[in-house]
């Protein structure tokens, strides 16, 4: 098991704040949207940098998915911040009518997502969010895994054109992706490379990834660790040659398992190779106030329960 | 003035002519408020707007118009046509298989003039009020004009976007309501009351002016003092009385032609009822 260490532990909506910070400085077209959550998305270098080319827009998220979606009209490359609930299931219309459908080169940028924003509950912890973004005909949709990855990721898409979707968290996470990594939409990460089975996963579970791997390890199981950072288009090329090479696979996501990751890997996989699948994922229920740590415990997506899925779907390869 | 106000009604009459033709073709889409609007959409393309046929989506310095209240797309594709963004021959396609004229604008099919979709109501001031931003960014003094309906007010995201603006002082925005007093379900003081609009708009900090979107003297007048209002420090809200089904005796003021289709037997009695004056496409 390749050794992966860290110094610090940083949120992932910082490398979003340093990476939109650094588009501004880059190219003169990003502008900034934001619905009165302007520290919980660490907009303010961008801000105090560019305050000409940002938007206070209040809690008015519609109206901000609109505006977003003109300012594209005018060649503006727009970054809208909320979060992931406020920016998917509250304006899922007017990002399906006057983004996604309308072409515009919007970027739709959440934090907060997933369990782990922790207190403060269901009505601001969003687990179907990957699934509504991914069903949008032409969105792309990123969830990177740490400070580096994120930060990269902003500065990726300000290069893309085309609608976005990109999801980032809130509670501080290892820093062990490198600092100045190439990011390329779509293109997995080769975590570790292993024979006995394929673990991909997504955003803050990539970590817990790498700490089942080295649980499996002691136990004399090779796991191949895949960082999914981009569900849609996902790389189906990289899944496969992994599932042909390992025989079954885990997917780790921090999102319900209907419309997620799992989901994605599924549908690829039934129609190209068979193999079987295990899911680490929220079993189709919303969340509930306690600290991220606790959550994701009793929502089973730690470390053992993503050792447990892949000696479970080892037990199941076809012989 | 580019064109007489006699020449602009020749126009709109030719305008209706081709709503009612293309409505009747497929048996499906929305006249009343098409018809309604005609005098506005030929008032504003044909004298008014400062724009380009040879359509490029960002639209440096032109004027932009957005539709909010889709479902009038056949007015609209109707003046597109007929100022020439794209051929009038087109205007046979409207709504039917692999068409750039569909029920609802989109620019999914790169049809010229539209520039974002609308059909879903109550988005398209919010992204006016977007392109309105783009252009102070980029130092375009040119002007954004939208149409919303009257009854998609009653979609909360607007109040989000009246609310915007004036805070904002984008002052180089003209807003046009439709306020013809028609929904689907009846009249709108009876599916749900708009109570007193301009003092509504003047709350939320706009200058209001109101017209007789049906007199083509009278838009043509109004557009243009809209037009002398920008630039202020505040948005313009031209509240534009029209009647849905103008032009046509018995679609007139009625919500019964909102997305009604007009048998062969009414659209020959309507179509007797409206001058062929450019020519039927």
């Amino acid at each position: 098991m390749k050794k992966y260490t860290y110094t610090e532990k940083k949120d992932t909506r910082s490398g979003f704040g340093a990476g939109l910070h650094e588009a501004g400085k880059r190219n003169e077209n990003v502008v900034a949207l934001c619905a009165d959550l302007v520290g919980s998305l660490k907009m303010d270098a961008f801000i105090k940098d560019f305050p000409e080319r940002f938007v206070q827009v209040g809690i008015a998220e519609a109206n901000m998915m609109g505006i977003a979606a003109g300012l594209t009209i005018g060649g503006k490359i727009p970054f809208t911040g909320t979060f992931a609930n406020f920016s998917t299931g509250r304006v899922y219309d007017q990002i399906r009518q006057s983004i996604a459908y309308s072409g515009k080169n919007v970027k739709i940028c959440a934090s907060h997502a997933g369990l782990t924003l922790g207190e403060d509950g269901a009505t601001h912890q969003i687990l179907e969010d990957i699934g509504l973004m991914k069903m949008l005909p032409g969105m792309v949709v990123i969830n990177p895994c740490d400070y580096n990855q994120t930060k990269a990721a902003t500065l990726a898409i300000m290069d893309y054109e085309g609608p976005v979707y990109l999801r980032f968290g809130r509670p501080v996470i290892p820093v062990f992706t490198p600092e100045d990594q190439k990011f390329e939409i779509g293109k997995a990460w080769m975590v570790n490379e292993g024979t006995d089975v394929t673990i991909v996963a997504t955003g803050h579970m990539v970590w817990r990834a790498i700490q089942a791997g080295e649980m499996l390890e002691e136990l004399g199981i090779s796991a191949e660790i895949i960082n999914i950072h981009t569900i849609k288009p996902l790389d189906e090329e990289a899944i496969l040659k992994s599932v042909k090479k390992t025989g079954c696979i885990v997917t780790c996501e921090e999102h319900n398992k209907f419309g997620g990751l799992g989901e994605s890997v599924a549908r690829f996989l039934t129609t190209t190779y068979l193999a079987p699948q295990e899911f680490v994922a929220v079993n189709d229920s919303f969340g509930e106030s306690a600290t991220p740590d606790q959550l994701m415990t009793k929502y089973k997506l730690d470390p053992s329960d993503i050792v447990a899925a892949a000696q479970k779907v080892m037990a199941r390869k076809v012989k | 003035m580019k064109h007489t106000i006699s020449e602009l009604e020749d126009i709109a009459s030719q305008v209706r002519r081709d709503v009612l033709r293309m409505v009747h073709a497929v048996q499906s889409g929305h006249p009343g408020a098409s018809l309604g609007c005609a005098d506005f959409f030929t008032a504003l393309y044909f004298e008014v707007l400062n724009h380009n046929p040879e359509f490029n989506m960002d639209g440096n310095g032109e004027d932009l118009f957005f539709l909010s209240n889709g479902h009038i797309s056949p007015v609209w594709y109707s003046v597109l046509a007929r100022s020439g963004y794209f051929s009038i021959s087109e205007l046979a396609t409207f709504r039917k298989l692999d068409s750039r004229l569909q029920g609802h604008p989109t620019t999914h099919e790169g049809l010229p003039g539209v520039r974002i979709a609308s059909g879903s109501l109550g988005q398209g001031l919010s992204v006016a009020i977007g392109a309105a931003l783009a252009k102070k960014i980029n130092g375009d003094k040119s002007l954004v004009y939208a149409l919303l309906g009257d009854g998609e007010l009653q979609e909360g995201q607007n109040w989000e976007a009246f609310m915007f603006a004036p805070f904002n002082k984008v002052d180089h925005l003209i807003a046009s309501i439709d306020y013809n007093g028609q929904q689907i379900d009846g009249p709108t003081e009876k599916v749900l009351s708009l109570e007193n609009l301009q003092a509504k708009f003047e709350a939320f900090g706009w200058h209001v002016i109101t017209s007789d979107g049906n007199d083509m003297q009278e838009i043509v007048k109004a557009l243009h003092y809209a037009k002398s209002l920008t630039g202020k420090g505040r948005p313009i809200l031209n509240l534009m009385s029209t009647q849905m089904g103008y032009g046509v005796d018995f679609m007139v003021g009625t919500h019964k032609w909102h997305g009604s289709a007009p048998n062969d037997a009414q659209l020959e009695s309507a179509l007797g009822q409206i001058k062929e004056t450019i020519g039927d496409y």
